[in-house]
Order: C-alpha cells, then sequence, then structure tokens
C-alpha cells in the first residue's frame, strides 16, 4: 500500500480523511434521526481510522526515500478479501432470510423485547439487500475483478482504487442494513437505502466501471472476451438504474428521510423498470459474465458457440430493459405499457435461453465430469435453474398467468429458483474454483463436502421452490374462487391459514441452503489454513 | 495470445482462433430450433400488439383491433354477475326481512352473498369465523348475546348505521360515562366485585349493590339484565365484550369503553345490507322476529 502514498498524495488524502471526519461529527451532531445519527458516526470512525492508518504508513520524513517498485502480476488481493466477503455475507443473507422464513409460519417470532428492529418488516429488506447486493454484488466484484484480468492478460487499472471499491461497497453494505434496522428506508423493494447511502453507492459503483473499463482499455488480447462483455453492460445498466431510481430530495441535509421526485404511477413504474433491471443485470448478465468464464474453465472445453454468444447477448441486453411493465399488470399502468412490458418478456425467453445453452453445451465432450466433479455438478444445476427460471417469468408475464400468480406465493418461488438455483449455485462454484487458485492450493480441503453442500443446496431449493409453487397456486385460486352466484367463497384470512404447511416446508428448505453455505464456509476456511502447495498467481503476460 | 484456428476433436467443429487464459470458442452455427423459436416469439409480439393496446403514439397510443382493456374487462364480468343476480338482488332489496326465512331460495342466496360481504367487509374486526376479538372488543357473533338486538331487521340496522358512529346521524347511539374520575378506588373495587357477582364468578358485595343500583342500574337495569334500546351490556350472562377478570372490568368501570363500528349502508348498499344481516342472523343467535305480519 505505502507504494502508493508517497509525497504530497498522501499528505492530500490525510487532509481529505480529516476534513470527512470532521464534517460527519458535525451531521452527527446535527442529525435529525438516529439512522442518520448511527451513519454519521460510521463515517466519522471509518475515516479517522483511515487517517491513523495512513499517517503509520507514510515514510518517516527525513529518511532516504527509496524509488518505489511499480507491482506487476495480477492483482488479486480485492479479490481474495472479495470471496471471503461472498462467503461472508452469503451465510449471513441465508440466516436473515432463513429466520424470517419461520418469522412468516410462527409470528411469535417477531419477538416482543426485539420490536421494532427485528420484525418482519425490517428483516425482509435486511435479507434481500444481504443476498442480492452483499452475497452477489460481492461475488460479482470479485469474479469481474479475476476475470477481466485473465482474459485481458493486464493488472487491474487504478492501483488502490480496486481497493476502494470493495471496502467502499462493503460500506455501503453496512449503511444500508443499519439503516434497515432502525427504520430508515425510502420503501422501493431492492433499492431501500435513503439518499445518501445512494450518493455513496454511486462513487463506488462508477469507480468500478472506471476499473473494470480502464482494464479492458490496457488490454493485450485483441478481442474483448464474452464474460467481460456481460459484466461491462451489467456495471454500465446499474449505474443508470441505480441513479435513476433514487432520485430524490432529502427532506433535510442532516436527516435520512428523502422524497421521490416521481409520484404515482410513474413512481411505480420508475421502480419496477430498475427493480425487473435490478435481475436483469444483476442476477442475469452479471452471473452469465460469470457463468462464460467458470464453466469453461472447470471443464476444460471450448464455448460452445461464438455466434450463438453474440446474438444471445445483444437480443438478451436491448430486451431486458423494456420487460419492467409486467410487474404491474393490472394496476393503475396504462394498457399499452403492460401490453409492451408482456410481449418483450416473452420475446425474452430465447435470448435467455441463448445462456443456458451455451453455457450447457460447452460441456460437450466432458459430461462424464458431471459424475465426477461437483464443481460441474453445481454449474450444471445452476444452468438447470436458470433455464427453469428464465422460461417461467415469462410465462408469468402474460397477463392471464399472472392474474392468478401475482401477489401470490408463486412469485416468491420464482425468484427464489432462479436466486437460490442460478445465482447461489454458479457463485458457490465460482467460490470453490478461486478459493484454492487464489491461495495457492491444489484443490479444495475436502470435495466429498462440496458434493454435501450440492446436495444439501438442491434439496432446499427444490423444498423451497415446489412449497411456494403449490401455496402461491393455492392462494391464487382460493382468492378468485365464487359460488354458483359469485360471490366470494374464501375470506383473506382463510387463504393465509392454509399456507400454514407450506410455510414450514419453505423454511426447512431455507435451513438446509443455510447449512451448505455453513459447509462451504467451513470448507474454504480449512483450505486457506492448509500449507500452500501451488504458485499463487501467474502473472500477467 | 494465438489466434489460430483448429478443428476440436471432441465435436469435429472449427474454433474461432480467439483465446483467452485457455478458452476458446467453437464456431457452431446458431441452433435451428432457438433461432426459429425465437423468430416465432417475435412474430407473435408483433401480432399480439395489433390485437392489443400497445404503441405510444404522439398523443394517445394504438388501441388494438379487439378494442380491449382491463378496465373493460372487469367491468364486463361484474355486469355478468349483477345481471345473473338482477332478479333475487331486487326480490332481497323489497322482501320484508323479518320474513325473509320463508322464502327458501331467496334465504339461501341472501346467505351466501352475506357471507361474502362478511369475508370481505367485517372479517377484519369479527374475525373470518366471526368469533370476534374479546381483547379488542369485537363481539363474537356467534352466541346469542346481542348488544343492540338479535332480530333480523335489528342486525340489518346495526350494519346499516354503525355503531358511535360520527359519519351517521342515525347511528346506534350510548356513552358509559369513566367512574375513575367519580368514585373512589375502594368504590370501584366494590362494584367490581359487585358486577363479577352478577354472572356468579364472586359472591355478592353489599356496598357495590347500593352503587350499582346508585350509579349502573340506570342503563344495565336493577338486575344488571342491560338495555338493548342503549346498547348495555346483559352483565348477568358471564359473557364479556371486553373480559370478565377483575382487572378487566375494574378498568372498564374506570375509563369506561367506547366501540365503535362504521355504517356500512352507503358503501354496501341495502342489498349487501339485508344479506350481511342474514348471514349474521344465521350464525347460531339470531332471534325470531317479533312483531311481524305478512
Amino acid at each position: 500500500m505505502s507504494y502508493y502514498l508517497r509525497g504530497s498524495s498522501g499528505v492530500l488524502l490525510l487532509i481529505a480523511l480529516a476534513a470527512i471526519a470532521f464534517f460527519a461529527a458535525l451531521a452527527a451532531g446535527w442529525s435529525r434521526d438516529v439512522a442518520y445519527m448511527v451513519h454519521a458516526l460510521i463515517f466519522m470512525t471509518v475515516a479517522a481510522g483511515l487517517f491513523v492508518w495512513t499517517l503509520r504508513s507514510l515514510p518517516v520524513g527525513g529518511g532516504p526515500v527509496l524509488p518505489p517498485e511499480a507491482p506487476t502480476g495480477y492483482m488479486d488481493g480485492p479479490v481474495r478479501a472479495g470471496v471471503i466477503a461472498t462467503a461472508f455475507w452469503g451465510v449471513v443473507g441465508f440466516l436473515v432470510g432463513t429466520f424470517i422464513a419461520f418469522q412468516l409460519a410462527f409470528p411469535a417470532l417477531n419477538i416482543e423485547w426485539a420490536q421494532p428492529y427485528a420484525n418482519f418488516g425490517r428483516l425482509r429488506p435486511l435479507h434481500t439487500s444481504a443476498v442480492i447486493f452483499a452475497f452477489g454484488g460481492n461475488a460479482l466484484i470479485a469474479t469481474s475483478f479475476y476475470v477481466v484480468q485473465r482474459t485481458c492478460a493486464a493488472r487491474l487499472w487504478g492501483g488502490p482504487t480496486a481497493w476502494f471499491v470493495f471496502w467502499g461497497y462493503q460500506m455501503f453494505i453496512v449503511l444500508a442494513a443499519t439503516g434497515y434496522l432502525l427504520g430508515a428506508t425510502q420503501s422501493k423493494e431492492y433499492a431501500e437505502p435513503e439518499w445518501y447511502v445512494d450518493i455513496w453507492l454511486t462513487i463506488v459503483w462508477l469507480s468500478y466501471l472506471a476499473v473494470f473499463f480502464g482494464t479492458i482499455l490496457r488490454r493485450r488480447e485483441r478481442h474483448i472476451y464474452v464474460a467481460n462483455w456481460f459484466y461491462l453492460a451489467f456495471i454500465v445498466t446499474i449505474a443508470m438504474l441505480h441513479v435513476v431510481n433514487n432520485l430524490s430530495l432529502p427532506v433535510s441535509i442532516f436527516g435520512s428521510k428523502s422524497v421521490q421526485v416521481f409520484a404515482g404511477v410513474q413512481d411505480a413504474m420508475t421502480q419496477w423498470w430498475y427493480g425487473h433491471n435490478a435481475v436483469g443485470f444483476f442476477l442475469t448478465a452479471g452471473f452469465l459474465g460469470m457463468m462464460y468464464y467458470f464453466v469453461p474453465k472447470q471443464a476444460g472445453r471450448p464455448i460452445y458457440s461464438y455466434k450463438l454468444s453474440i446474438i444471445h447477448f445483444w437480443a438478451l441486453i436491448f430486451l431486458y430493459i423494456w420487460a419492467g411493465p409486467h410487474h404491474l399488470h393490472y394496476t393503475a399502468l396504462p394498457d399499452w405499457a403492460a401490453t409492451l412490458g408482456m410481449v418483450f418478456s416473452i420475446i425474452l425467453w430465447m435470448p435467455s435461453w441463448g445462456g443456458m445453452i451455451n453455457g450447457l453445451m460447452t460441456l460437450q465432450g466432458a459430461w462424464d465430469k458431471i459424475r465426477t466433479d461437483p464443481i460441474i455438478r453445481m454449474f450444471v444445476a445452476s444452468l438447470a435453474f436458470y433455464g427453469m427460471s428464465t422460461f417461467e417469468g415469462p410465462m408469468m408475464s402474460i397477463r392471464a398467468v399472472n392474474s392468478l400468480s401475482h401477489y401470490t406465493d408463486w412469485t416468491i418461488g420464482h425468484v427464489h429458483s432462479g436466486a437460490l438455483g442460478w445465482n447461489g449455485l454458479i457463485t458457490f462454484g465460482a467460490l470453490y474454483f478461486l478459493t484454492p487458485k487464489l491461495w495457492g492450493r491444489r484443490e479444495m480441503y475436502s470435495v466429498p463436502a462440496i458434493n454435501a453442500h450440492f446436495w444439501l443446496a438442491t434439496v432446499g431449493i427444490v423444498l423451497y421452490a415446489a412449497s411456494m409453487w403449490v401455496s402461491g397456486i393455492m392462494e391464487g385460486l382460493m382468492w378468485r374462487e365464487v359460488d354458483p352466484n359469485g360471490f366470494l367463497v374464501n375470506s383473506f384470512a382463510d387463504t393465509v391459514d392454509a399456507k400454514f404447511p407450506m410455510y414450514v416446508v419453505r423454511a426447512l428448505g431455507g435451513a438446509l441452503y443455510l447449512a451448505g453455505g455453513v459447509l462451504m464456509v467451513w470448507n474454504m476456511w480449512m483450505t486457506i489454513r492448509e500449507p500452500r502447495t501451488a504458485a499463487i498467481a501467474t502473472p500477467a503476460e | 495470445m494465438t489466434d489460430k484456428k483448429r478443428i476440436d476433436d471432441e465435436t469435429g467443429t472449427e474454433t474461432t482462433g480467439h483465446n483467452w487464459d485457455g478458452i476458446e470458442e467453437l464456431n457452431t452455427p446458431l441452433p435451428r430450433w432457438w433461432l426459429w423459436t425465437f423468430y416465432a416469439t417475435i412474430v407473435w409480439g408483433i401480432i399480439y400488439t395489433i390485437l392489443y393496446p400497445a404503441w405510444p403514439l404522439v398523443s394517445g397510443t394504438t388501441r388494438g383491433i379487439l378494442d380491449w382493456t382491463t378496465r373493460g374487462e372487469v367491468a364486463a364480468q361484474i355486469e355478468a354477475v349483477n345481471l345473473s343476480n338482477a332478479e333475487m338482488t331486487q326480490s332481497l332489496i323489497e322482501v320484508d326481512l323479518g320474513v325473509l326465512e320463508r322464502n327458501e331460495a331467496l334465504h339461501r342466496f341472501a346467505v351466501s352473498a352475506g357471507a361474502a360481504v362478511f369475508r370481505t367487509n367485517c372479517s377484519q374486526c369479527h374475525g373470518a369465523g366471526a368469533a370476534g376479538v374479546q381483547a379488542a372488543g369485537y363481539p363474537n357473533l356467534l352466541d346469542d348475546a346481542w348488544l343492540w338486538g338479535g332480530q333480523i331487521t335489528d342486525i340489518a340496522d346495526t350494519v346499516r348505521h354503525g355503531i358511535r358512529s360520527e359519519d351517521d346521524p342515525a347511528t346506534r347511539w350510548s356513552a358509559m360515562p369513566a367512574f375513575g374520575e367519580m368514585l373512589s378506588e375502594e368504590e370501584i373495587a366494590a362494584l367490581t366485585t359487585h358486577v363479577r357477582s352478577l354472572s356468579g364468578l364472586e359472591e355478592a358485595d353489599p356496598q357495590g349493590a347500593t352503587l350499582f343500583a346508585d350509579q349502573c342500574a340506570s342503563c344495565h337495569g336493577d338486575e344488571g339484565t342491560g338495555d338493548r334500546t342503549l346498547g348495555a351490556p346483559d352483565l348477568t350472562d358471564a359473557i364479556w365484550l371486553y373480559g370478565g377478570t377483575t382487572e378487566d372490568v375494574t378498568y372498564t368501570i374506570e375509563n369506561a369503553r367506547f366501540g365503535v363500528m362504521p355504517p356500512w349502508g352507503e358503501r354496501l348498499g341495502e342489498a349487501q345490507v339485508r344479506a350481511v344481516a342474514a348471514y349474521v342472523h344465521g350464525l347460531g343467535g339470531g332471534e325470531a322476529q317479533v312483531g311481524t305480519t305478512d
């Protein structure tokens, strides 16, 4: 690190950190609510800590200043940190998810003395943000840093910026999570953090874009590998979605509350334009980037079809952005917008499947590895769940199907077959691939444990998705059930009551999935603790 | 980096010659079924957007040649149900409620309609099974204890105008005084004992009996059997709106209770008010109509 801190830049950094700590202290003093005060104190503490740390790593005055050596080879520090953060936040997110699943089955778990912090309403965004942004986001950042260096044969651009991206992103996660528990939310699904947290994420995200794009620009390969197209599309589009959906005016610069600039159905449409493309670009495009590197690497086979990757990439990128209105069928959204959302969702079916085909068919000539290699098995199951979800999604976007599925647990089942199956399994596979390579081990400490993890996760997903499908369709049918005269047969409470057994099964599925995550953390821990057996990293060519 | 195309041994397909970190690409053409399914969804999409409202224009949007709207669709469905029930609904509005039960078909229709009205509008407080919530003072509608009367016309009146509602001048109205400011703690304790003794929960208390006669009998009656014209509960039946423990009764005497119910007449309309009255009346505690003639 001291390589980057020499001469006047170190002093400027110290001044900046001191100023941040000072103003954060003032903001904490003038804060209008608890969440804002806690966040200002976090900023203050972090800035003050960095100040001391920077001061201590500056060269001693008067001593001979040696000419610094430029670092060579791949920059894998942030990737290693990201791999650990992914596993950590994954287990946290699964744990909260399992707990709130039990809360839904047994409402008494909204424990009286822990109110209002641990009620379902505050823990639910904690769960969704932890799994999507903390687990998924760290997986994407870490793998993209790893993949872009290898496929561009270049070191990460921007020196310590990559470290800023990593730590800045962890800061965002901590601010978001503590904000939810303290009641600071702008009540937009998957975009709950308040205005100053959004601004912070924007800074971090643009730095991420700079590092990633800078590395692509300094590549030593003539062509840009398909994984990097997907990663870049994900980073650019998320920046756009995040900024537009979070346009809001703070009530006070010393308070967390803000007011959206859009109102009514425009706000709803902006929110679901964002919300659906969080699925499309964060959970689909970004993870396809992961798939396009780790599947061929682990299988040792060429990508099935270059043409398919080009066509399905552009079709996916072009079509996904229009699909959001299908979240607002039968609402105040005008019919024409809902029609377009539905039509684009259906046309999106084949472009989505292009990724599955390219992934699965890459195993041509290596099918036997499904039997012998648990990591490959995870990738295959992941792609299978990807295929199922991207068929189910367009189907649910059809207006008539949506009139049954909307607002029911079917949606929850759909999301989780995608999230647990596709995003989860491919991330686990990537972590099992990366951990030995990043820490210089030949393979994971326990391959049977990977196999056990595969089965725990798969059975967990099946219990989860199946119970939610049953529950959701039952609920939808009960809501619309009428007697021969056209009168409603069930009250809402009747439908809630009927879901109890499915809620218990769902929570058990979550518990199995969580157990698999814990097993993975143990396996990673044991692998990292082992003595080194292989070279850590190959230098950039 | 080696830009060398080669034939892959396993598949016999040529590679593109690219190589990134050991990853190569095959030059496999697009799968035909994939491409044709993709085209088919596009063609379907174009047709669908011609049939349904879809494309934004300068002012307004295309309406689709089917002239279909979600609002139109739901309005048509509601219209169809209303039309098929029109005759029965009209009969329900016109019938003398007191003798509704004699018309078996109409009564059955009213009860099934009323059940739906109840599930949608009443179950939030009274519970999906109509057993009420004692902790919140939402009465149980399954028993035969009625605050304002249990004949079907009484129930319809309660539903129509609500209880202690500020929005309806014809609402059922009464207010019990809060005795915490008028009586001493000792007197309230005695009164509590007396009230509980009326249903045999405790031994009688002479001081409480005197206080009851002075303060409470005017509404609850000398024997404590209540007065339905005032919604004053019968205190002898061991059925408690807010609970019958010493703490509950003491709290009620000290602070009084002021349970409210919204008036439903305007929101539901006469037919649905009558229907839900028939449903509630049939839950178990409905009383026979007195003084109705054909």
